[in-house]
């Protein structure tokens, strides 16, 4: 504390409560919503309480989804997710960090060109290439199916540049060592690096496992069959056009159970995160 | 930087590189390559027939007033969103970074919402402001404010932009933090010293130091405008009303999965694609030289 102004700390707190009253604020309302019956959310103005159908809401939703919009079960939606969400944070990781490896502990023709035709995939968002991307999908009949939900995002230039910065601060000595006792290449990579990255590579799950579970233009066109929903898609596919038809209580249940893995993730692991996110983007 | 050690083997590297080259090959380059092909092509209603038109469907594109607004709409969306996100978190950050008591308690409480994807953060944003049983839509009617996003496109875009800077407020909350963080406490001290006041020292001192990050952000935020946004209009107001959110990732979407106008629709994936290419060029030159004083 460089000056003691106990007003301005006051304001301080003031300004952080405020502001953490208003980013929370949607999030109580999804709560209270998801609590009550259709009837109670559209007689304006809703309550402000929870109420008292929280079970019922929350276990309709899972076990059978909505009549009007998706009618598949959420649990078989946040099952999607998670298959989703953990094939590309893991795919991300293994195919980088060996493509990390041999990038930086090798020297062989053409390092360069193909770490520039990594490099060059941060340019090229999905959002960009879209059905192009989706023909070739088509093409290969991956709709429908978790291999094309994952297998086309799982290519990443972040990950492969976390593991190659974190590799070029391993000591040479290690490596040295490694060769002198006799270890070839693989051996080193098992016994020596993997161990070393471990930290580098939760904070690379918890950034991926978000991105993963929150993907949603790619499910949107991947998936025309209910029970291939994710849950981010059942949710869009849940709201009806006009507000007194959607099934709000529902759609809002569907909504806390479709955050709470992310949010979860990202609290539990705070430390990780924080990490992972401002190293990724250096 | 290269490594002193180093291993030998003639296929080894190539064995470690190859899923990684295969899935950017076939998923990214392939497609990239198709999309900026079809744009030169005209195909006629029923897709059976292409034609190679050369950059007519480019000029098309540039005679489309319905392009330009497009054009028009993502700038101002996407500078809203960046200049209230980057704000907003710096406010935070810079109160998070004075208080001492509940530091950690404010940051998870601040930081969440970068867990919530694009498309509900708009589903709950556009649950509050529903136009007719909305709390918030409640609120305004009566203050006399006529709301109805749905029918009036400022609204609308106000909408998006709360939804989307919402979401992207605990972005750049962190990176704020951990640049002030950064910043040598003996600086400050000094400049208290000499006798500057709180606000004084932050605008002469704190905040040109922060430039590079501040920088960063910028660039990452109008990234983040123009293409991860695509969720929160898809779920909100799908362009509308009467394409006064139609930014352009949404229109390039629209028009090739909609309205199936294949050639428009990749020539505007190309434009997209220059501009990804032009920001992270300025992202990598700049950030790299450390923008300052």
């Amino acid at each position: 504390m460089i000056e003691n102004r106990p007003w301005l700390t006051v304001f301080s707190h003031a300004v952080l409560i405020l502001g953490i009253a208003v980013i929370a604020f949607p999030l109580y309302v999804t709560f209270v919503a998801s609590t009550l019956t259709l009837e109670e959310i559209i007689s304006v103005p809703m309550p402000l309480v929870p109420g008292t159908h929280l079970w019922e809401n929350y276990s309709r939703v899972l076990t059978a989804g909505t009549e009007a919009g998706a009618g598949a079960p959420v649990a078989r939606m946040m099952f999607n997710s998670l298959v989703m969400a953990l094939c590309i944070a893991f795919g991300k990781i293994a195919i980088s960090i060996i493509a990390s490896f041999a990038i930086v502990y090798f020297r062989f023709p053409l390092r360069n060109f193909f770490f520039w035709m990594i490099f060059v995939t941060l340019m090229l968002p999905v959002e960009v290439r879209i059905i192009p991307t989706f023909k070739v999908v088509s093409d290969l009949r991956m709709i429908d199916s978790y291999v094309g939900l994952t297998l086309p995002l799982i290519a990443s230039a972040t990950a492969t540049f976390l593991f190659r910065q974190f590799f070029l601060t391993v000591p040479d000595e290690l490596a040295e060592a490694a060769r002198i006792d006799g270890a070839g290449p693989l051996r080193f990579f098992m016994d020596v690096l993997l161990p070393l990255s471990k930290t580098s590579m939760a904070a690379l799950f918890v950034i991926q496992f978000i991105y993963g579970w929150n993907q949603y233009l790619w499910p949107l066109l991947i998936t025309t069959q209910e029970s291939m929903y994710t849950a981010v898609i059942g949710i869009k596919r849940m709201i009806t056009s006009g507000d007194a038809l959607t099934e709000w209580h529902l759609v809002m249940a569907t909504a806390m159970l479709a955050m709470l893995p992310p949010v979860a993730v990202v609290v539990l692991m705070q430390r990780w995160f924080v990490r992972g996110l401002v190293e990724t983007e250096k | 930087m290269e490594k002193r050690v180093v291993f030998r083997s003639a296929w080894l590297p190539y064995a470690l590189l190859a899923p990684q080259i295969a899935v950017t090959v076939v998923f990214f380059f392939w497609p990239a390559g198709q999309a900026i092909w079809y744009s030169f092509q005209l195909q006629d209603a029923f897709g059976l027939k292409t034609q190679f038109v050369g950059l007519d469907n480019f000029k098309a594109l540039f005679a489309d007033s319905h392009y330009l607004d497009s054009f028009r709409i993502t700038a101002v969306f996407s500078f809203l969103v960046a200049f209230c996100g980057i704000a907003i978190a710096l406010l935070l950050a810079a109160m998070a970074d004075r208080v001492v008591r509940g530091a950690l308690a404010y940051r998870t409480l601040l930081i969440w919402p970068y867990a919530v994807a694009p498309a509900i953060a708009g589903v709950l944003w556009a649950f509050l402001f529903a136009p007719s049983i909305g709390i918030v839509t409640y609120l305004l009617k009566r203050n006399g404010v006529d709301w109805n996003w749905v029918l009036q496109g400022d609204q609308a875009m106000l909408l998006v932009v709360i939804a989307a800077t919402w979401k992207q407020v605990s972005y750049n909350f962190l990176f704020f933090l951990a640049g002030l963080q950064s910043i040598p406490r003996s600086l400050i001290e000094a400049a208290a010293i000499d006798g500057a006041g709180p606000g004084r020292r932050f605008w002469t001192i704190v905040f040109p130091l922060l430039s590079p990050t501040t920088f960063f952000l910028m660039v990452v935020n109008i990234v983040y405008a123009f293409f991860d946004t695509f969720g929160v209009i898809d779920a909100t107001t799908q362009g509308g009303p009467a394409g006064a959110t139609q930014i352009l990732v949404y229109k390039a979407y629209y028009d090739g999965v909609k309205a199936a106008d294949l050639g428009g629709s990749s020539a505007q994936s190309a434009i997209l694609m220059l501009i990804v290419i032009a920001l992270t060029v300025v992202q990598f030159r700049f950030v790299e030289r450390k923008v300052q004083y």
